[in-house]
């Protein structure tokens, strides 16, 4: 069991390894096949300077002496210097700028897991009652408003709160606090939250009337018991499931909070880069992100492998 | 059985109300370990926009400076926070007089400048800035590894443009150190605006040894960098926030009044700007016209300032576009009105619309050279336009226009820009406009090739003189994009390059105006400007049209109450 | 025994021996019947019928070009019976006039307001203000419109986006520094709506034989739901808006859903390694991140001029997204292979293609449609979230993700123009999601038979 285990989890990341190599040269067709060139500006620029800053970036190269050597640093895990932060090396951006996108990811993740079990539960409580109708009347919400408009939105709420009090209880925008997280984590979880609600809702209205809820009720277990130790716990399992994708989702999915916000974000900076055509942040980031979703949905499997035993390992 | 679903209900509830208080607990407790490691990735601000106590301000930046080694910068944010922090020969007064900054005094003949460099001068780790900082600045400038995008400004120093193409070595360049203190410099041909040039970034001081110590990674972080401004940069987190401090060791009193200017928040977004303002959290803001009516309400005292930056249709003139012929281009210029794009389609009180390519506050001779040389007035005229365009039909031999070839950006204003003029030119003309929309890089891609008929550009300062605009339009100048060349415009451009009486150079500017005009080389739009509000508490800050964008060089707080 | 054919009597018609069950039904009836059943579905279903007709049929009722503008009518809210009095063309003003204080030369209206002023003691030059409210003891002039850094000029003449209404102008001396002082002169002016015979012919509200004159008034174009920044209506931009945004909603989850399902019934019934191979490379497709390389596909395929970036976007979509199909219906097809019936027919010689086609593609469409019903909204957010980045469709085409984009930014001022846009997301998302809910439902087999 323990060898066919270890060759498991190997051949799964070799796996992941070749997937790797294939959204790096993906992301590097695709990009060297955009028109335009990073090294313009507003100035244009003399054949002299021009030439100066190919030779500099090896843009003077042959495009595909130009793959090659890219795919030799990113074996050496070198992702190169940034056209438009020109000091910058890409690895130091994304080592500066993920975690700040992962913080936000991971509470938003956290926060919509917990709403949404709690929502969800007490929506199948008060089935076709008000609280019913009120929560799930949010829960469309949630799905059918584009989070754009959301994060707006709630942006505005905030400075009409905090004028309010006449004080900041929550900031607008920025980074660096526990408040300045708060809002824009609850934006990115709530279509996940909505979503994650009517899974358990569905989940749990099924289990509520089945068989082994009626045989407990019937034995004269508390209806307490009942419900944590059968119904939510039962009810639990669909929502954990759909838990791992999700994460990946959100931790990749922030651009339109963080560019509402001001959150200094990773995918906010992908989307500057994509404007300015930065090649070396653009195919950093894509590759990064695809390597950062290969490994999550790898180690879900595996887990998953150790939580459920019906679900067997290959 | 619905009473003991009732039951079962009330005791679920209890127990789901329990759960719930358990989840926010370990929530709480998340978050705040979350908040801890945040921390770390972004500079927390406190204080506010007006922090009186400390004597600190709190400021938004739109974009994080993308290169502050300032020998190769090129964009508005690097130059707004260099020019904070370290300062060249000259430097600019609050009235956009040209004042002394490293150097006391200097003098400028035909064939070169000398520059005497004050002895207080100091870089923040206590050393003498000193003429050598200067030439070994310049030096790098033009050096091909270094491979600077704005070497083309420093051309009028003998042997600069030869230097940077790789023909000569570097110390031949034509600028000398006479000891720790006078700089020399030999001119490639006479160039009377020099002193203005001097003021821009590309131009100033490196300590040598301070910059082998970096490795390569000069302009990095805050550490990566020597300052002698009014200010030093005492902490950058990339793309989040900044800390600017007093400059103890600087030499000057006008300047620096603030002891600490916080960056608090990086962000494009003029929405969220507006907001931390509206929150109290920043000390000033840029309103677009869609936030005048709420600024209105809250009774701020609006302000505004021209951005520098002229907009225009620039046609083509390359071979077998239609954009050629002289009679087309007056069509699409009189059937056009900048007044109606600017004060209906955009909706901007802070914008003006265009007659000229040079905007009104360039400086003649004595004040403002468009009140010296007024430029021909705007006509809009329809039916002219039209007979125009049935002369130019002719002369082209063609049955019917072909579709022209419209370039825009993807920015809010490039959309509106390029809809406005398809409806018109489409009204008042039949022609039709494709509109091609591109990235930035896209566009000035396609610009190059000449991929266009029309394209909405637009032209910024670099230095205080009628010649960072005279000059675009000449046949050598590679900005000049719609490739327009006549043999009239390079004669008007080298007179004004050169000439050292400032009322026949003057003249050169208002010939060229007249030309611009007269052979539609650009259909003028208009020059950008600034709506914008500051903290009351705030005074002294400015919009500036040449130099950085926003400058809190000459900012001092008021306190509240107090006169 | 011997017997007699008479013995054998003919039973007659049996009918009624199946009659303890229903009427056979097919399963696609079945699933009508269970979706009819459902409210919800039904209503989405309407909204999705009544959502089409828009697009299709709306602009045949609404006839009303979408790109035609109308700068004296821009971002108006909502709202019907505007009236404008005719006055004589524009005629550029030179500044000449009476002299006295702060006072209106000739008629303020919408076409211009002309104001001319004394210079007021100790100024060195003056800037002018409008206001929608009077100064305060705050000294909030409202917004600059002009200044004038000497005395020569003591006259502006204000164009900027006047509408009928009261405002208050405003003239404030200088100091030699060019800043605003304290010392400053109001007035307050009254704007009506005005237009000219050119302009109200050019936009079809009289006709060449009008016999309407200056000094009569005319009723301006009707927009039931508003203008946007440029004068246009708001009901066809929707309408025209809705042609991309569905397109691309509708086209796009097609296009990959049927690729997809002709990728995996390939991989399904070829198996072996031609199938590992396959699913291979829609894992690595899978593995792109979607939105990061949506952007990416987006500029790569470039657009040219006129062209609206529809197809791009529809190509990007497509080959980014196909592979959650492909392998529902290989996953699908593998399970099929094992059934009876499937099994029966070969042994009857079936072949494979016979096989794929009558047996087992029939029966993925169940799940097949509803995946198709739930990838329509992803689609529609997907355009969306381009245009609010700046990467959506080109101008001038709109599409409902522009056009919210561009009514965030005005939000506060003219909120019809992000209301309306967000709002026909918002219920076309709902309505597929619900629809989606109730197919899946109504197809369910575990839950045939129970309801």
């Amino acid at each position: 069991m323990g060898q066919g285990m270890a060759w498991y989890v190997l051949k799964r990341l070799l796996q992941g390894v070749l997937t790797v190599w294939f959204i790096a040269t993906a992301t590097f067709f695709a990009m060297h096949n955009v028109p335009g060139d990073p090294l313009l500006n507003d100035r244009a620029m003399t054949p002299a300077i021009r030439a100066n800053l190919e030779a500099r970036y090896g843009l003077d190269q042959p495009l595909f002496n130009q793959y090659l050597i890219y795919l030799g640093n990113l074996a050496r895990g070198d992702f190169g210097v940034s056209f438009t932060q020109e000091n910058r090396e890409v690895n130091d951006i994304i080592r500066e700028h993920f975690p700040v996108s992962a913080t936000l990811g991971i509470l938003a993740v956290l926060f919509a897991a917990v709403g949404g079990v709690l929502w969800g539960a007490l929506t199948a409580l008060y089935r076709n009652r008000l609280p019913d109708y009120v929560i799930m009347f949010l829960v469309i919400l949630g799905i059918s408003v584009p989070s754009f408009v959301i994060a707006a939105l709630s942006q505005l709420g905030l400075v009409a709160v905090n004028n309010l009090a006449g004080r900041s209880v929550l900031p607008v925008a920025g980074w660096g606090t526990v408040f300045h997280m708060l809002t824009p984590a609850l934006v990115l979880g709530m279509s996940t939250m909505a979503y994650l609600t009517r899974l358990m809702r569905s989940s749990m209205l099924e289990i509520i009337d089945s068989d082994f809820v009626r045989t407990a009720r019937s034995k004269g277990v508390p209806p307490a018991l009942i419900f944590s130790r059968h119904q939510l716990r039962n009810a639990i399992l669909p929502v954990v499931t759909v838990l791992g994708p999700q994460i990946a989702a959100i931790t990749t999915g922030g651009f339109v909070v963080e560019l509402v916000f001001a959150i200094p974000g990773l995918g906010r900076f992908f989307v500057e880069a994509v404007q300015q055509l930065d090649y070396t942040v653009i195919m950093g980031t894509t590759v990064f992100y695809g390597a950062f979703l290969v490994f999550m949905v790898i180690v879900v499997d595996l887990l998953y492998g150790f939580i459920d035993p019906r679900v067997r390992l290959q | 059985m619905k009473q003991r679903a009732g039951q079962l209900n009330l005791a679920a509830l209890r127990q789901l109300a329990l759960l719930a208080a358990y989840a926010f607990g370990g929530l709480a407790l998340v978050v705040w370990l979350l908040g801890l490691a945040a921390s770390r990735t972004g500079g927390a601000v406190a204080g506010g926009a007006i922090d009186a106590q400390n004597n600190a301000i709190t400021i938004a930046l739109r974009t994080e400076p993308p290169q502050l080694d300032y020998g190769r910068a090129t964009d508005s944010s690097s130059i707004v926070v260099l020019s904070h922090t370290i300062e060249g020969l000259l430097s600019y007064d609050d009235n956009m007089a040209l004042i002394p900054g490293v150097a006391e005094r200097y003098e400028l003949r035909e064939d070169g400048a000398t520059f005497w460099l004050r002895e207080d001068a100091r870089w923040s780790n206590g050393e003498p800035v000193t003429a050598h900082d200067f030439v070994f600045a310049w030096r790098r400038v033009q050096d091909p590894a270094t491979a600077s995008a704005y070497a083309f400004i420093m051309y009028p120093v003998k042997n600069a443009e030869a230097i940077n193409r790789g023909e000569l070595p570097i110390e031949s360049l034509g600028v000398r150190a006479l000891g720790e203190r006078v700089l020399e410099v030999e001119f490639e041909r006479p160039t009377p605006y020099f002193d203005k040039l001097v003021a821009f970034v590309t131009f100033y001081p490196i300590n040598e040894e301070f910059f082998a110590s970096t490795n390569g990674r000069f302009g990095a972080s805050a550490n990566m960098l020597l300052y002698n401004g009014p200010y030093v940069m005492n902490e950058w987190v990339h793309s989040a926030s900044m800390r600017w401090d007093r400059n103890p060791g600087y030499w000057g009193e006008h300047k620096g009044w603030l002891d600490t200017i916080h960056v608090g928040y990086i962000t494009q977004d003029v929405n969220a700007r507006l907001n931390l303002f509206k929150d109290g959290q920043i000390a000033d803001t840029q309103l677009v016209p869609q936030m005048l009516g709420e600024a209105m309400e809250r009774r701020w005292q609006i302000d505004r300032s021209m951005d520098g930056t002229v907009f225009f249709l620039q046609l083509n003139f390359r071979e077998g576009r239609i954009t050629t012929n002289r009679n087309f281009r007056k069509a699409l210029l009189l059937a056009q009105d900048p007044v109606e794009f600017v004060y209906k389609a955009l909706k901007e009180p802070s914008y003006l619309p265009a007659v000229s390519l040079f905007p009104f506050w360039v400086r003649g001779v004595d004040g403002y050279f468009r009140q010296e040389h007024p430029p021909p007035p705007h006509e809009y005229n329809v039916a002219k336009a039209r007979q125009h365009l049935e002369l130019a039909r002719r002369e082209l031999g063609l049955e019917e226009f072909p579709p022209l070839h419209f370039l825009a950006d993807d920015s809010p204003i490039g959309a509106i820009t390029s809809e406005y003029y398809q409806a018109v030119y489409a009204r008042n003309l039949g022609l039709e406009l494709r509109i091609d929309k591109q990235i930035f890089k896209q566009r000035l891609a396609k610009m190059d090739a000449g991929e266009f008929d029309i394209v909405a550009s637009g032209w910024g300062p670099d230095y205080d003189d009628a010649l960072t605009f005279g000059d675009l339009f000449s046949s050598w100048n590679l900005n000049n994009r719609g490739r327009y060349a006549s043999a009239e415009m390079d004669a008007f451009i080298r007179v004004a390059q050169s000439e050292l009486d400032p009322a026949r150079r003057m003249k050169a500017f208002a010939d060229i105006q007249q030309l611009v005009h007269d052979d539609v080389v650009i259909v003028p739009m208009y020059e950008r400007g600034w709506s914008f509000v500051v903290d009351p508490q705030l005074k002294g800050f400015q919009r500036r049209a040449v130099g950085p964008e926003v400058d809190y060089s000459y900012a001092w707080i008021e306190e509240r109450g107090g006169e | 025994m011997m017997h007699k054919a008479a013995d054998f009597l003919p039973l007659g018609e049996q009918r009624d021996i199946h009659g303890i069950s229903r009427p056979s039904l097919s399963y696609w009836q079945d699933a009508w019947l269970r979706l009819k059943a459902n409210r919800r579905a039904l209503v989405s279903l309407w909204l999705v019928i009544g959502l089409l007709l828009f697009t299709i049929a709306g602009p045949w009722l609404w006839r009303i070009d979408p790109a035609a503008q109308d700068v004296d009518q821009i971002s108006l809210s909502p709202g019907f019976g505007r009236d404008a009095l005719i006055v004589a063309d524009y005629q550029p003003w030179d500044g000449s006039g009476a002299a006295g204080p702060l006072h209106v030369i000739g008629e303020a209206n919408s076409q211009a307001v002309r104001l001319k002023w004394d210079a007021l003691p100790g100024a060195n030059g003056h800037r002018v203000y409008r206001n929608v409210f009077p100064v305060g003891p705050e000294l909030a002039y409202g917004m600059p419109l002009a200044e004038f850094y000497n005395n020569a000029t003591l006259h502006h003449e204000d164009r900027l986006d006047l509408r009928p209404g009261r405002y208050f102008y405003s003239v404030v001396a200088l100091d030699g520094n060019g800043k605003v002082t304290d010392n400053y002169q109001s007035l307050e002016v009254d704007v009506r709506r005005v237009t000219t015979l050119a302009d109200a012919m050019q936009r079809g509200l009289i006709s060449e034989q009008s016999e309407l004159a200056i000094g009569d008034s005319v009723k301006l174009r009707w927009h039931p739901l508003g203008t946007d920044y440029l004068g246009r209506d708001m009901l066809a931009r929707l309408m025209a808006g809705a042609r991309v945004s569905l397109f691309i909603g509708i086209v796009a989850p097609m296009l990959f859903v049927l690729f997809g399902v002709a990728f995996g019934a390939t991989a399904g019934f070829l198996g072996g390694k031609a199938d590992q191979f396959m699913m291979r490379f829609a894992d690595f497709v899978v593995a792109l991140p979607f939105l990061l390389f949506m952007i990416l596909f987006k500029i790569a395929f470039g657009i040219g001029p006129g062209e609206s970036g529809v197809m791009p976007m529809l190509v990007a979509l497509v080959l980014l997204m196909w592979p959650a199909t492909a392998r529902l219906v290989r996953g699908q097809i593998l399970q099929l292979r094992e059934q009876g019936y499937v099994q029966a027919s070969q042994l009857l010689g079936a072949r494979k293609s016979y096989l794929v086609a009558r047996h087992m593609l029939p029966n993925t469409f169940g799940v097949v449609l509803v995946t198709l019903t739930f990838e329509i909204p992803k689609a529609i957010f997907t355009e969306a979230f381009l245009s609010f980045i700046g990467m959506g469709v080109a101008p001038p085409t709109p599409s409902w993700g522009s056009m919210s984009n561009e009514g965030i930014a005005t939000m506060l001022t003219t909120p019809h123009e992000l209301i309306f846009p967000a709002l026909f997301i918002s219920v076309t998302v709902l309505a597929f999601n619900l629809l989606g809910d109730g197919l899946r439902d109504a197809l369910d087999a575990r839950m045939r038979n129970t309801g």
